[in-house]
């Protein structure tokens, strides 16, 4: 699977002369990039939407299902308590990935992200936040971590406060100390979806403690592409989602410091989440089924659980070298074929960004690029990436947009830049 | 397999490249509507100065794709000049194109799967005269809301006027 090779060109600083990947070996073990669309093999670019799943993922699943399945929590049957081991299991080893302190207890399995950051607006948010108070986000969050938010805004009269971003993609934290004084909550992304920026969620988290506000950090984008670890971030609250790190869709993970989880109130209620339940009330259960009302989604964490391994045997350093060098690979080849024709937003050197790169080419409308470089078989993404605070700030109504994942190599950006050149021919 | 020329007809790229009735009415009097595409944060403005049951002006705002921009442009030729009742009727005609088209296409379509499929096939597409050139658009089907979105918001706007055809 993962062949570990030494890279020549490593020296960055946080993998240094660590080990690489070999993406084109990686690309084998995922059935759906050896496809074909309109007659040419598929070029993936948009892993930052949703990652494709390796075999050991997919068969993991099937696996499962064909041998084991059955209701999680219930049965004292054999197939039962296998289900559950492995349910557990799978939560355990995700906490473990994430460095978590204790990783049984403190991992929330959800629907998706989206959902896991509802879950902390409604949870802790509610039983928090009252008229007044206020809660930080930044300019180039998802609407995931913003909506939630507006809606308890809506309802509890709190105030939003937003830190902006430079013309590079990076935040302004001139103001940090004044932007966070009173401020109950930090909400930011620890990678933009749309620009890439990697953000100092760790001083960032540090400030806010220090100004009395608790940290939530939305992570779809760093969990899959760079060592991810809770504690050394030390943030309070993290949420991402499966499908964007190479698992099922249907699944999602918030991870909360265990004594905080145990303040908050159940989200969802129904079964699984309770304790007891009476004519005149309920008792919750413990963390972290209490935030799992209802038939989890026992065959995804199975899945996720496989992702996780993947990830772990090729290595995050690995991964996060690769992304490096690919983005930088792209950063450069597109500016050298296209020089002005081209504008990557986002901040201009690869080491202080991840691997998407959102870009305006020409005058060419982003859904026009996607057409034509669907016709050569590669995937974008185009339109406004669910940031539209950030389109604005940006000044534009949408963006194409590729992303890479540890299965692309400098041949995708190849085919990529091909193809937009035949887009500007096209509409020229 | 449809190819990008059944999409891009020339055209869609003229309309696009040389849009016609671009810029805002003087809203009062005109009436002012603005539409969006959430799926790609596209967003046009129509205004239209309406007189004695006919459409007397109109004028296309706002930033989109090729398929956006010539639809509109194509729009706003077609229309201006024309009853009240012709435009809905124009308006009926187009989207039933773009419906009917897509209720045969394999089960992905985009468009909320609108368009009561009982009448099949029987749009006059002359009717449509250069309009016509966007049928293509309904082997895309992402891009039918392209497409139509300047008609729904003209629909929006007739609506306000307070005029019904």
């Amino acid at each position: 699977m993962a062949d570990l090779t030494p890279d020549a060109d490593g020296g960055t600083d946080d993998t240094r002369e660590g080990p690489t990947l070999d993406a084109v070996t990686l690309a084998k073990d995922f059935p759906l990039l050896s496809r074909e669309v309109h007659g040419r093999t598929i070029t993936y670019l948009d892993s930052a939407a949703s990652s494709q799943r390796p075999s050991v993922v997919l068969d993991a699943m099937r696996e499962y299902d064909e041998t084991t399945h059955a209701n999680v929590h219930r049965g004292v049957y054999a197939i039962a308590e296998e289900a559950t081991r492995r349910f557990e299991a799978a939560r355990t080893n995700v906490g473990r990935f994430i460095g978590a302190p204790s990783p049984s207890r403190e991992v929330v399995f959800t629907k998706n992200a989206t959902e896991a950051l509802n879950l902390v607006a409604h949870s802790w948010g509610r039983s928090n936040l009252e008229r007044g108070d206020v809660v930080v986000l930044t300019e180039m969050e998802h609407h995931a971590n913003i909506v939630p938010w507006h809606m308890l805004a809506a309802e509890r009269g709190i105030e939003l406060r937003w830190l902006p971003i430079d013309d590079d993609g990076q935040l302004v934290l001139d103001d940090l100390d004044t932007v966070l004084d009173g401020a109950s909550l930090l909400a930011v992304t620890c990678m933009s979806n749309v620009l890439g920026t990697l953000n100092p969620v760790a001083e960032l988290a540090t400030r806010a403690h220090a100004a009395g506000a608790l940290v939530v950090a939305d992570a779809c984008q760093a969990v899959p592409h760079l060592p991810t670890d809770v504690a050394a971030l030390g943030v309070d609250l993290l949420a991402f989602s499966a499908h964007k790190m190479l698992g099922p869709t249907g699944i999602g993970v918030l991870w909360g410091r265990e004594e905080l989880l145990e303040s908050m109130p159940p989200f969802l209620g129904g079964g699984e989440m309770i304790l007891d339940v009476r004519k005149d009330g309920f008792t919750p259960n413990d963390i972290p089924w209490r935030f799992e009302a209802g038939t989890p989604p026992i065959t995804e964490a199975v899945g996720l659980g496989a992702a996780v391994d993947y990830l772990r045997a090729v290595g995050m350093d690995a991964v996060r070298a690769h992304e490096i060098s690919l983005t930088a690979y792209a950063l450069d080849t597109l500016t050298d074929r296209f020089g002005p024709d081209i504008r990557i937003y986002g901040p201009p050197a690869a080491e202080d960004r991840g691997g998407v790169l959102s870009f305006a080419f020409r005058d060419v409308h982003p859904h026009d690029i996607s057409q034509i470089l669907d016709e050569y078989g590669v995937c974008v993404r185009a339109g406004h990436h669910c940031a539209k605070p950030l389109m604005r700030r940006l000044g534009v109504n949408a963006t194409a947009r590729a992303s890479f994942a540890l299965y692309n190599d400098e041949r995708d950006v190849d085919t990529l830049v091909d193809a937009l050149d035949a887009a500007g021919k096209f509409f020229g | 397999m449809p190819g990008l020329e059944d999409l891009y007809r020339e055209i869609i790229l003229d309309h696009y490249r040389s849009p016609r009735n671009r810029g805002e009415l003087e809203s009062p009097p005109a009436v002012r509507v603005e539409g969006f595409n959430p799926l790609c944060g596209d967003e046009i403005v129509v205004t239209i100065d309406v007189e004695d049951g006919v459409l007397a002006d109109i004028k296309i705002a706002g930033t989109g794709c090729s398929i956006s921009q010539s639809s509109a442009s194509l729009m706003s030729a077609a229309v201006k000049g024309k009853s009240l009742a012709e435009v809905r009727e124009l308006i009926g005609t187009f989207k039933q194109m773009m419906s009917i088209h897509e209720s045969t296409l394999p089960s992905d379509g985009a468009d909320g799967g609108g368009g009561e499929a009982a009448e099949p096939e029987v749009i006059d597409i002359d009717a449509l005269g250069e309009l016509a050139a966007l049928q293509g658009v309904v082997k895309f089907p992402v891009r039918i809301k392209c497409a139509t979105l300047s008609w729904n918001t003209l629909t929006q706007g007739l609506d306000e006027s307070g005029v019904s055809a």
